[in-house]
């Protein structure tokens, strides 16, 4: 076993007076490296040890206000600007709504950084190891003592530290020693074993997540809320003798402001309809809008029924024959809500002022290959 | 404890008689301009005088609760200037002269005392139980004669302390002060309720008398900081006041202008949430015509500089920074007191004129008056209180 190098020396003192005259004489003595182990906080030890004030206000003040502004921004772009939401008749920026949160993440990220800077920086994590853990020391100053104790790792006359402990009056005067297993003077983010705990701890934590979130929310007790004595879409009725559910609407029934179309297998009669619509800029877009994304895979995007479904069976037709010109604008309407041949009804993906919209555009379609005589002036 | 007795250095001196003259100046001042706007404008003069009453109840009322705050906790650092707050509390004596002009004016500031008001209007006839002359007069006499009786018990036992130094008068101060404090949180409450809610009978905020009570603890410390700083600069207090001591006078300050801030934010965000129209009312008027400014201002004034002037560990034990800050959050107070009251005088638009000055004047001038006249003929420091070694000997 090979030799142990010395740390330091500590000294114990009986009373908070003692502790604190000791802690004034060592501030004056040559010795830097000291620090002093009471059981709780001894009021006057900052003066006594000559402390400069710590630098740990810094970390809350810049963290703590960078999260502030962060989260003023963070919320301001959530609510006005990538998904506005009106809640409860407020405006989009509702200030005082957001004072709550960005009380609440200035205070949470000022001390958890505090802290985090704390273990980081001053106590050099992942080190957990402290020659002093583990000593009678320790055990004696976290009882009923109050102690000191001086590194000397990097002084020359390792014995000074010894008599000047002893001449202002400490009891036990004990060296302490490095723990050779644990000896350890890198800040070694990058360790193995480090790397590997914090890799058990990701796993760890996503995999409760992932079994919490997933599985455990759909076993009893925790999907109770979900079994509530009402039925849910597709269930089957356990008290209607046709096991359904939802039930259909009494034969007859009208949906409100919209009477039923009354030319259903009648094309001849629908002829006499009327487009209710006007040709306007907004209408014409709507109907181009539609007419792309519903008609055009068939008929093509100028009507000429030149899509890519060209060559199958059944061709396509196009829209500018004779017969289509000549049709009512009604007549067509017709056929988008009943379908023709193989072409299925339209009634379900559009709407009538859509298919109206529809119609429009195709005519003007019509027009840009067969214009008439008073658009050519 | 015999062995503190011989520690205690104290040697009684008088107050330097600039203070006096000061304090006599400003009275003098105050008086004869609050005289002036009484002939002048009598309504908007009582409305001022519900500020000044108000304002000096808060220091008065506010530094008893400390002291019994600090009897009931067992506090030992702030007995070395425990006396200054007891002298500060005797503004409580002058209070009941302070409200007789308010109380001849009830009629033009009150609007629930209009009997025939009352009768055809259905909120304030339900009110009308506990809104009449007869029962606010019973009320705001009960408030006047709890705080002076305790105030007077509190005191005289302090006092004789200083000659017996027995233990026993800590002990019964205790005891008085437990029973105080629960009377002193009714009493708060309902005098801010009846002297300042109901300038809008209308309006109600069940968070009111908390809000009122953080202005006047943060107006009680700020006034006694500023006295104890002072006082010990000119040696007048006992030797080992220093800045560990400051430190708990700032931080306390400091900890109060938070309070005061999350009480007012509190009560603005639940109306502005539930944005019922008889409670937003009275924010409403706040922000009418110009009080809208004046509110704005008023944040950055009671809050935000305070916030930041005392953030830092080094700004709480500066004596300078202390000073001032106390200063300006006394006139914060006001301010407070200022914006509550006077949006229902002047409903288009804040005025303020040489009136409202006058009567700031004759509030602090009465401060400084009473502490000079109570300071002639006792102790500065509570001599006689067993704890006081201890205090002296505070150290964070």
């Amino acid at each position: 076993m090979d030799e142990k190098i010395l740390y330091g020396y500590s000294g114990l003192f009986d009373t908070p007076d003692e502790i604190i005259e000791a802690a004034n004489k060592t501030a004056e003595s040559k010795f830097k490296k000291y620090d002093v182990h009471t059981p709780y906080p001894v009021h006057g030890m900052d003066d006594a040890m000559k402390l400069k004030p710590s630098r740990l206000p810094y970390v809350a003040l810049v963290v703590g206000l960078s999260a502030m502004f962060g989260m003023l921004g963070f919320m301001y772009w959530i609510s006005t600007v990538d998904y506005p939401v009106i809640v409860g008749g407020k405006p989009f920026f509702s200030f005082p709504a957001w004072v709550p949160v960005l009380f609440e993440i200035t205070v949470l990220s000022a001390s958890i950084a505090t802290v985090v800077a704390m273990i980081a920086i001053f106590f050099k994590f992942p080190n957990i190891s402290h020659p002093l853990h583990d000593t009678d020391f320790m055990k004696s100053v976290t009882s009923d003592k109050y102690g000191i104790s001086i590194d000397v790792t990097d002084d020359e006359n390792v014995e000074e530290a010894k008599l000047f402990l002893q001449s202002i009056g400490a009891n036990n005067v004990t060296a302490i020693y490095w723990d050779n297993d644990e000896v350890n003077f890198k800040n070694s983010v990058l360790q193995p074993k480090f790397l590997a705990l914090l890799l058990v701890l990701v796993i760890g934590v996503s995999g409760a997540t992932y079994f919490t979130l997933n599985k455990l929310m759909f076993m009893a007790p925790f999907n109770w809320m979900r079994e509530q004595a009402k039925y849910i879409p597709q269930e089957k009725s356990t008290f209607f003798s046709d096991e359904f559910a939802m039930r259909n609407p009494v034969a007859g029934t009208v949906q409100r402001g919209l009477l039923p179309y009354k030319f259903t297998k009648k094309p001849e009669e629908s002829a006499a309809l009327i487009n209710p619509l006007e040709v306007t800029k907004p209408n014409l877009d709507l109907g181009k809008k539609k007419y792309d994304i519903y008609c055009s895979p068939c008929h093509g995007y100028f009507a000429e029924g030149d899509s890519r479904m060209r060559g199958q069976f059944p061709n396509p037709p196009s829209l500018h024959s004779e017969k289509v010109r000549n049709w009512s604008d009604g007549r067509i309407f017709n056929v988008l809500t009943d379908g023709q041949n193989v072409m299925p009804s339209y009634a379900y993906q559009l709407t009538r002022n859509e298919r109206w919209a529809v119609i429009l555009y195709v005519r003007a379609l019509q027009r840009s290959l067969n214009a008439k005589e008073s658009d050519l002036k | 404890m015999s062995s503190t007795e011989n520690i205690i250095d104290y040697n009684k001196k008088g107050l330097p008689p600039i203070f006096g003259i000061f304090g006599f100046g400003l009275f003098g001042i105050g008086l004869g301009l609050s005289i002036l706007a009484y002939l002048i404008e009598p309504v908007r003069s009582a409305y001022n005088n519900v500020i000044l009453l108000e304002f000096l109840s808060s220091i008065g009322i506010g530094s008893l609760f400390l002291i019994a705050l600090e009897y009931v906790v067992g506090a030992v650092w702030s007995t070395p200037f425990r006396r200054v707050f007891e002298i500060l509390s005797s503004v409580l004596l002058i209070l009941p002269l302070v409200a007789i002009p308010v109380y001849l004016h009830a009629h033009d500031i009150f609007h629930w005392t209009h009997l025939e008001v009352v009768a055809s209007d259905p909120i304030l006839n339900e009110k009308s139980p506990y809104l009449n002359m007869t029962f606010f007069t019973i009320r705001i006499i009960a408030y006047f004669v709890i705080w002076i009786l305790f105030h007077l018990l509190i005191t005289h036992n302090s006092k004789k302390q200083d000659v017996t130094k027995d233990i026993k008068l800590t002990k019964l101060n205790t005891k008085l002060s437990a029973i105080f404090l629960p009377l002193f949180a009714i009493t708060l409450t309902f005098s801010s309720i009846d002297w300042l809610m109901s300038l809008e009978p209308h309006w109600f905020s069940t968070i009111f008398g908390v809000y009122y009570f953080a202005g006047t603890f943060l107006a009680a410390i700020a006034a006694g900081t500023y006295l104890v700083i002072w006082l010990n600069e000119k040696g007048l207090l006992v030797k080992g006041i220093g800045k560990d001591h400051y430190y708990s006078l700032g931080a306390l300050l400091f900890g109060f202008i938070n309070f005061w801030a999350y009480i007012a934010f509190s009560q603005y965000l639940l109306i502005w949430y539930a944005n019922l129209p008889e409670e937003t009312v009275w924010f409403l008027q706040r922000w009418n015509g110009s009080w809208m400014y004046f509110s704005i201002f008023f944040v950055v004034i009671h809050f935000l500089v305070p916030y930041f002037a005392l953030l830092s560990q080094p700004s709480k034990m500066n004596p300078k920074t202390l000073k001032f800050m106390s200063v300006w959050i006394i006139l914060a107070h006001f301010f407070d007191l200022y914006w509550i009251v006077m949006p229902t005088f002047s409903r288009e638009g804040f005025v303020f004129g040489w009136i409202e000055i006058g009567f700031l004047l004759l509030g602090l001038g009465i401060v400084i008056v009473v502490f000079n006249l109570k300071a002639k003929n006792q102790n500065l420091v509570a001599i006689g209180d067993p704890r006081l070694k201890r205090g002296l000997d505070f150290r964070l």
